[in-house]
């Protein structure tokens, strides 16, 4: 039986090599669960064994019965009904069936809520095996995070009330944020949250490019403080579907065709606040756009994956000149950087996801772990906090790098294919525009690079190189060790120069490849760590630096040429806006 | 009201995965060289099942016969939703053939008591489809064979469509009755997670290395013992069981390799295809 997870070796590599046993341990909190609930794990054999068992099942489901329903679904899409109801492409309902019957709609929830209490990096890869087999699927499937959300901050009552069904497979979600003028800006939110004289809240406004708008519980950023115009005056809501919630309109979009993208009105809807008033974006929707940044990253990869397995299985049969293609250097190069590619983003994204489950650990431990001890108190703020600066960092490179590379990877597979790409006949262009939305939502990159720059500047990521660098290697990992330091003191001398530039433009104009840098060398570091372990993974390491180390020094060329021509020479450059009879 | 059902299925080699070892010398199937799965048709069968108890409410016990590596079966069983899960395994049943097995089986049944009993059209490694039928005729009960719909099931009577090859039969018939379904009736729900993580930890009393009386409760009291039956605990004569109670000899095993041979070409008009069909016919691939 064809099996998504069982065929992906690059998968396996990351759940044996990675200490998913540790995040066991944290996740179980010492295997207490188990007297409560028959079918938690006693142990960390048990724990791991499950999310073996759990990633096979559902490898099977995606490449048996999910996959094969992917092209009709992104030729049918969704359909708004005259009742304002949405009817989904029958391929996704099955789907969403299927996922809540083999009880992975609560991936990462509590035990007592239906979940499968497992750490987000299981998560992450399950959401990777899910956009492979349909990318579309991913933006219902991967909205765990609402419940995630809900599950953090919102009362008891709340969580009672809509975790269990979310956890069933029963509702489903959706994170209510952007509105016509409230894109990546959205400390402009507009939609009105107001409470009756009993203090009952009530939802009043429109919201716009809502991925699965039409689900049941929609957590909905408002402004409650009307008299403070930015983001201190937001807050988190939930809304249940029903007559004071009324989609408008479904989006015609370039790809992710069974993801219904809904314009919504709430018509002064019930509402019931989470957590306090006006943390809404700067805590909440902070907290759920992280794991939600991740989760993008993870659908790009499982988009990669589809595209390139394509490609390297077309080259292999298509044959010109009487050889296969896959004889020419120029598509063996293809085929190599686009699989080097995606092990260098999956690596990255899992473990930002590895350090954001560590991160959760101290917090948990801080939080409910009654720690006595004043300097193991003091001991784990310092760790939250370290690991805190890391994902920070870490989840706009994930988001910004995977994103990428998934539209790279898919371009690159349309090359491999020529003409028959271009076709309907081939899910590859169907990849391509699937990854293209990837670099857009939940954050363009050209703001993920914005979010991860201030990491590079401020030294955390030397700070992180220095720790994963920091062990003894074997001796044919330390030339490229030396390689790496050596990016790090061009990295050091990169910063320095921005830094001493006036302004901030400067810094911005050069963001995007600084970060680059930063991304070759982190990526490096993880890889070298692989090559430790295993001769396969030691070539790609060697590859990987072989070619980025050149564009590590062409980069540094540029951001030391103090040059400033697309931000001063704007009108010359660019010209006038053009203007049309 | 519910129905208790019962469905019967086989682990059998994985025909897929076939490679060069796969047959031994004397032309019988190497089962050591090929990995184990569920038949598929007998998931089917355990999908109409759980469908029949979620829409009816009941049982479904899922019994199989086999050594006690057939074990996973059943705590594949579980994973999908079954409620109980027993395996017959005694060495004496070695060697059985269709005759014997549907004996065995349904001497086994019986002290089930069912109102239903499910089987998968046919197994994957012998094709014979005959188990089934076999069943039913042991039983006395009335048996109804590929089905693809159960149209309605009300008090004892049930109303199945069957597909009959050519076309569909739409049947009524009384329980207590033998359904055999296909692969084409329903697609078999996944594993449930919890449910996964719970019983694959359940036990056969053979499979512990030494059990103690402590171990068995321990494991029962949790819902995790899978049952095994002799055929001393069935009441099945030995003479009708394994070898003696097996008279299919196999005469001669052919291994046929089909090749490629002469072909000629017709032309894609009328007559041509009027020659095609004809020539078909006469060498009785069609018709």
């Amino acid at each position: 039986m064809a099996n998504f997870y069982t065929d992906n070796e690059d998968i396996q590599f990351h759940f044996e090599h990675m200490d998913v046993a540790g995040l066991a341990g944290v996740m179980e909190e010492g295997f207490r669960f188990h007297d409560e609930f028959e079918f938690a794990p006693t142990d960390v054999e048990d724990a791991l064994d499950n999310y073996r068992r759990i990633l096979e099942s559902l490898g099977e489901l995606a490449a048996e019965e999910i996959a094969p329903t992917a092209e009709e679904t992104d030729l049918v899409g969704n359909t708004l009904n005259e009742d304002g109801s949405v009817t989904r492409a029958p391929g996704i309902d099955n789907a969403l069936k299927r996922l809540a019957q083999a009880e992975v709609m609560g991936f990462t929830l509590p035990y007592r809520f239906g979940g499968l209490n497992c750490p987000q990096l299981v998560y992450t890869m399950s959401n990777d095996i899910i956009s492979r087999a349909d990318a579309s699927l991913m933006n219902i499937y991967g909205l765990q995070g609402i419940a995630e959300t809900i599950s953090a901050f919102a009362s008891e009552e709340i969580k009672q009330q809509y975790l269990p069904p979310m956890a069933s497979g029963k509702w489903t979600g959706a994170m209510v944020l952007t509105e016509p003028d409230a894109g990546s800006d959205l400390q402009a939110v507009k939609t009105r949250a107001y409470q009756d004289e009993d203090g009952n809240w009530f939802v009043h406004g429109v919201k716009r490019f809502i991925t699965n708008g039409c689900g049941e519980v929609l957590l909905v950023l408002c402004r409650t403080e009307p008299e403070i115009s930015d983001g201190r005056g937001l807050s988190l809501l939930v809304v249940e579907r029903g007559e004071k919630v009324k989609v408008r309109r479904l989006e015609n979009k370039l790809g992710i065709h069974g993801s219904p993208t809904c314009e919504i009105f709430f018509d002064n809807a019930p509402a019931k606040l989470i957590g306090e008033r006006q943390r809404g974006l700067i805590t909440y929707v902070m907290s759920l756009m992280n794991g939600a940044r991740i989760g993008i990253a993870s659908q790009a990869i499982g988009i990669g994956e589809a595209a390139y397995r394509v490609a390297r299985d077309y080259a292999h049969s298509r044959k010109q000149f009487d050889t296969a293609i896959e004889n020419f250097p120029a598509v063996r190069e293809l085929l190599v950087n686009m699989s080097v590619d995606l092990q260098a983003a999956r690596t990255l994204t899992y473990y930002s996801t590895y350090y954001v489950d560590q991160e959760y650990g101290v917090l948990r431990e801080m939080e409910f772990g009654n720690v006595e001890d004043k300097d193991r108190r003091r001991q784990l703020k310092q760790k939250s906090r370290k690991l805190g600066r890391c994902n920070k960092m870490l989840t706009p490179m994930s988001k910004y790098y995977a994103s990428e590379m998934s539209m790279r990877v898919s371009n690159d597979s349309m090359a491999v294919l020529g003409g028959s790409g271009y076709m309907k006949d081939y899910p590859v262009e169907r990849n391509l525009r699937d990854s293209r939305i990837t670099t857009i939502y939940e954050g363009t990159s050209q703001l993920q690079v914005i979010a991860a720059v201030a990491g590079v500047t401020s030294g955390t990521a030397g700070t992180f190189l220095e720790m994963r660098l920091d062990r003894d290697w074997p001796e044919d990992v330390a030339p490229l060790i030396g390689k790496i330091r050596e990016g790090m003191d061009i990295m050091a001398e990169c910063v320095e120069f921005i830094k001493s530039q006036p302004g901030t433009s400067y810094r911005d104009l050069h963001a995007r490849r600084l970060v680059d840098i930063a991304v070759y060398l982190v990526v490096a570091s993880l890889f070298c760590d692989h090559a430790a372990v295993s001769e396969k993974k030691k070539k790609v390491a060697e590859y990987w630096l072989q070619w980025r180390m050149p564009e590590i020094h062409m980069l540094k060329e540029q951001i030391l040429s103090g040059d400033m021509a697309a931000v001063k020479e704007f009108e010359a450059l660019a010209g006038p806006v053009p203007v049309t009879e | 009201m519910g129905y208790n059902c019962v469905v019967c299925a086989k682990q059998v080699p994985d025909t897929k995965q076939i490679t060069g070892d796969a047959m031994k010398e004397d032309g019988t199937v190497n089962r050591g060289a090929l990995p184990t799965i569920f038949n598929p048709e007998d998931l089917n069968a355990l999908e109409e099942a759980l469908a029949i108890r979620d829409a009816h409410g009941g049982t479904v016990t899922v019994l199989t016969m086999g050594p006690p590596a057939a074990c996973d079966l059943l705590r594949e069983s579980l994973f999908r939703g079954a409620d109980r899960g027993i395996l017959i395994t005694d060495r004496r049943a070695a060697a059985s053939d269709t005759l014997a097995t549907s004996y065995i089986l349904a001497c086994a049944v019986r002290k089930l008591e069912p109102d239903i009993v499910l089987c998968g059209r046919q197994a994957i490694d012998g094709d014979t489809a005959q188990v089934g039928p076999q069943l039913a005729e042991k039983l006395g009960f009335p048996v109804v064979t590929y089905l693809e719909q159960l149209q309605s099931l009300e008090d004892d009577v049930i109303r199945v469509k069957r597909n009959v090859g050519n076309g569909w039969e739409v049947v009524s018939c009384k329980l207590p009755v033998l359904l055999t379904v296909m692969e084409t009736a329903n697609t078999p729900r996944p594993r449930a997670a919890r449910r996964m993580m719970k019983y694959k930890k359940a036990l056969a009393p053979l499979e512990l290395a030494d059990a103690d009386a402590g171990q068995l409760d321990t494991l029962k009291e949790k819902g995790l013992l899978l049952e095994a039956w002799t055929l001393d605990d069935i009441g099945a004569e030995m003479a009708w069981c394994g070898v003696d109670g097996s008279p299919t000899k196999v005469h001669r095993i052919q291994s046929v390799v089909l090749t490629g041979g002469e072909y000629h070409e017709l032309p894609p008009t009328d007559e041509g295809v009027a020659e095609l069909i004809g020539e078909l016919i006469e060498e009785h691939t069609i018709g």
